[in-house]
C-alpha cells in the first residue's frame, strides 16, 4: 500500500493555510451569506408564509434553518467545483511537471487534491452551523447528544462523498483546459443551473414538472436534502410544505452521490492519463 | 557499482512523419558528466524524456541503472532525478518545503528528509534561505534549488536538460562548479545543451547531435585533435575560388567556406603548409586580406562534423509538443 497521495494533500494544505486572502475569505463567505441572505430572505419569507396553515402536530421550522442547510451545501459546491482551478495553474506553470514525473501514481494525486478539498470543506460545514446557531438557526433541536454527534458524521459523510464528486469534475475540467477564462466560464455555466434547479435555498415543490425531476437528481439537492435530514429531523414543515424524510430518501440520497463521486472519478482519471509533459 | 548507468541501442521516435531521433545508440559509464550537444530541435529533449520514461519509447531499447525504460518506468523513476529545462518550482512554497514535497511524493522517510534536506542546501549554498519562497530567489539561486531537488533521492544518474539556458555567464560558470562538485560526490550526470563551452568544459564526453542523429562521440580533447593541431582562417578577395585551388593541395584536409572567411583543416605543421597556401593563392591573382592560425575549439569541431554552425534560435523544425509557458524572471 503507498500513501504517496498523503504528500499531495499536505502541498494542498500547506498552500490554503498560506494564502491569507483564500483563506480568509472562503471562510468569511458563507457567514456573510448567512449573515445578510439568510437573515434577510428569512424575515420576509417567514412574514409572507406565516398567514399559510401548519398541519397539526407537525413541527415548524423556520427558513434561516430551512436554508441553512443549503447554504452548507452552496458553499462546499462552489469552493469545490473551483477546487481544481490549482491543477491548471500546476499545468500552466510546469509545476505538475515534477509530480508527473515521479513514481507517484495519478491516481494519489487526484485522490490528495480530492481529500484535501474534503478538508477545506469540513472546516467551512463547521462555521456555517457554528454561526448558524448563534444567529438562531433550529440545526440538531431537540437531539441528545449521541443524535447530535450522529447528525453531524452524518452530514459530514455527505459533505465528503459531495466534495469528492465535485472536485474530481473540476479537476477533469482544470487538466483539460489551457487558460483561466475558459475555465472560470465553464465553472460559471455549470454553477448557474446546479445552483438554481435545487432546493437549496427553496422548496422545489412548486416548481414546473420538467425542472421538478431534474432537480430530483441534482447532487446539490440530493445534499441539501441529506442535511435536513439529520440536521432538521425526519417530520417538520417549513413555509407550509410538509417535508417527510424516510429511510429510503436518505438512501437515495446517498446513493446518488456516491454514484456522482464515481462516476465523476472515472472522468477524472481518463483525463489524467491523458496528460502528456 | 562500475560499467554502463544508461545504456540506449537503436532508438528512433517520431513525431507524425517527422523522425526527432533517428536510430540512435549510446552509453553513458558510471560517474561521469556525459553531454548531448546540438541545436535546438535536434532531438536532445526527446532522448532525455525517453529515458526519463516521460515520453513513451516507439522504438529500439534503453535502460537507466539497469531498468528498462518501456517495461519498468516505476524503478527507472525511483533511480533518476531531473532538471527540467523550464523552471519548475512551486513559487509559493519556500526553498524548504519545495525540497520536503519532492521527499514526500518519493516516500523518503522523514528523518532521511531531513538530512538530506540539510545536506543539499549546504551543498547548493542555499543555507541562508532555507526559509525564502522560491517566488524571491534570484534566477542561478532557483536552478540551484532545482539541483537540489533533483539530488533529493541521491538518483544513481541526474538528468540536465538545457541547464543554464538564459543565464549570463557568470551564473553558468557558478552552475558548472555545483555540477562538478555533484560528479565528485559520485552522481552520473547526462546532459544537454547547445552551448559550446558548456559542453567543452564540463563533459567528460560528448556526443553532438543533429537531425536526431549522433555524429560522433569522444571526449573534448580527442574531438578536437581529429581537428588537426592547427586551423587556419583566411580571408582573400575571391574566397570561393581560393576554396577550389585549396581543396586540390594534398597538404589540405579540407576547406569549409564561412560568410566571409576560409575555414582550412590541415594535415601537416602549419608552420610549412601555411607558405605554400599563401604563395599558391597569390600566384592565381587573389589578394589575402587576413591570416589567422588558431587551436582548433568546439566550435570548430561541430562544423566541422555537421557541417554548419551551431546558432541560437536555430529551432523552426522543432516539434516541441506542446510545451506550456515557462516561469521566467
Amino acid at each position: 500500500m503507498n500513501f504517496e497521495f498523503r504528500a499531495i494533500y499536505w502541498r494542498e494544505m500547506l498552500k490554503f493555510f498560506r494564502f491569507k486572502s483564500v483563506l480568509f475569505s472562503s471562510l468569511i463567505q458563507p457567514v456573510m451569506w448567512l449573515a445578510f441572505f439568510g437573515l434577510a430572505m428569512s424575515d420576509s419569507f417567514d412574514k409572507l408564509t406565516s398567514l399559510v396553515p401548519n398541519e397539526a402536530g407537525v413541527p415548524v421550522v423556520d427558513y434561516l434553518s430551512y436554508m441553512g442547510a443549503g447554504i452548507i451545501a452552496m458553499d462546499v459546491l462552489f469552493s469545490s467545483l473551483f477546487g481544481g482551478t490549482t491543477l491548471m495553474f500546476d499545468k500552466k506553470f510546469s509545476l505538475l511537471r515534477e509530480t508527473l514525473a515521479s513514481p507517484v501514481p495519478r491516481f494519489h494525486i487526484i485522490l490528495g487534491i480530492g481529500l484535501s478539498g474534503v478538508t477545506k470543506a469540513f472546516i467551512q460545514t463547521f462555521i456555517i452551523i457554528g454561526f448558524g446557531k448563534l444567529i438562531g438557526m433550529d440545526f440538531f433541536e431537540g437531539f441528545t447528544l449521541a443524535q447530535t454527534i450522529t447528525a453531524i458524521l452524518g452530514i459530514m459523510l455527505l459533505v465528503a462523498v459531495f466534495t469528492l464528486g465535485f472536485l474530481f469534475l473540476s479537476g477533469s475540467i482544470a487538466i483539460t483546459i489551457e487558460n483561466p477564462e475558459g475555465m472560470q466560464s465553464i465553472l460559471t455555466l455549470l454553477s448557474m443551473p446546479l445552483f438554481f434547479i435545487s432546493n437549496a435555498l427553496y422548496p422545489i415543490e412548486s416548481f414546473p414538472d420538467i425542472l421538478k425531476l431534474l432537480s430530483m437528481f441534482n447532487p446539490l439537492t440530493l445534499l441539501a436534502d441529506g442535511i435536513r435530514y439529520f440536521a432538521l429531523g425526519t417530520n417538520f414543515s417549513v413555509m407550509g410544505n410538509h417535508y417527510v424524510y424516510t429511510t429510503a430518501d436518505i438512501a437515495f440520497s446517498f446513493m446518488g452521490l456516491i454514484f456522482f463521486a464515481l462516476t465523476m472519478l472515472s472522468a477524472a482519471m481518463w483525463r489524467f492519463n491523458k496528460v502528456d509533459i | 557499482m562500475t560499467g554502463n548507468v544508461i545504456e540506449v541501442n537503436n532508438l528512433e521516435h517520431s513525431y507524425g512523419s517527422l523522425k526527432a531521433v533517428d536510430n540512435i545508440s549510446f552509453t553513458v559509464k558510471q560517474g561521469e558528466i556525459f553531454s548531448f550537444l546540438g541545436p535546438n530541435g535536434a532531438g536532445k529533449s526527446t532522448v532525455i524524456n525517453i529515458l526519463t520514461t516521460l515520453k513513451k519509447l516507439q522504438k529500439g531499447e534503453a535502460r537507466v541503472n539497469g531498468y528498462d525504460v518501456a517495461k519498468d518506468s516505476k524503478s527507472v523513476r525511483r533511480s533518476i532525478g531531473i532538471v527540467f529545462q523550464m523552471l519548475c518550482l512551486d513559487h509559493e512554497m519556500t526553498v524548504s518545503e519545495n525540497l520536503e514535497y519532492h521527499g514526500r511524493i518519493y516516500s523518503m522517510p522523514k528523518k532521511e528528509r531531513k538530512e538530506r534536506i540539510d545536506e543539499l542546501l549546504k551543498l547548493t549554498d542555499l543555507e541562508s534561505k532555507r526559509n525564502t519562497l522560491a517566488k524571491d530567489l534570484s534566477g542561478g539561486m532557483k536552478r540551484r534549488l532545482e539541483l537540489a531537488r533533483g539530488l533529493m533521492t541521491r538518483p544513481a544518474v541526474l538528468f540536465l536538460d538545457e541547464p543554464t539556458v538564459g543565464f549570463d555567464i557568470q551564473t553558468r560558470m557558478r552552475m558548472w562548479e555545483y555540477l562538478r562538485e555533484i560528479k565528485r560526490e559520485g552522481t552520473t550526470i547526462f546532459l544537454t545543451t547547445h552551448y559550446m563551452e558548456e559542453a567543452d568544459q564540463l563533459s567528460d564526453r560528448i556526443s553532438i547531435i543533429d537531425h536526431g542523429k549522433i555524429i560522433v562521440t569522444g571526449n573534448s580533447d580527442e574531438l578536437k585533435n581529429t581537428l588537426g593541431k592547427d586551423l587556419i582562417y583566411l580571408e582573400t578577395s575571391n574566397n570561393k575560388t581560393a576554396a577550389e585551388i585549396l581543396r586540390s593541395l594534398r597538404s589540405v584536409k579540407s576547406v569549409t567556406e564561412d560568410t566571409k572567411s576560409l575555414r582550412i583543416l590541415i594535415g601537416e605543421d602549419v608552420t610549412h603548409v601555411l607558405p605554400q597556401i599563401m604563395e599558391k593563392i597569390r600566384g592565381e591573382g587573389i589578394d589575402i586580406t587576413t591570416v589567422n592560425i588558431k587551436k582548433p575549439s568546439m566550435d570548430d569541431v561541430f562544423v566541422h562534423y555537421t557541417g554548419h554552425e551551431l546558432r541560437e534560435g536555430d529551432d523552426k523544425e522543432k516539434p516541441q509538443g506542446k510545451e506550456t509557458a515557462g516561469v521566467s524572471e
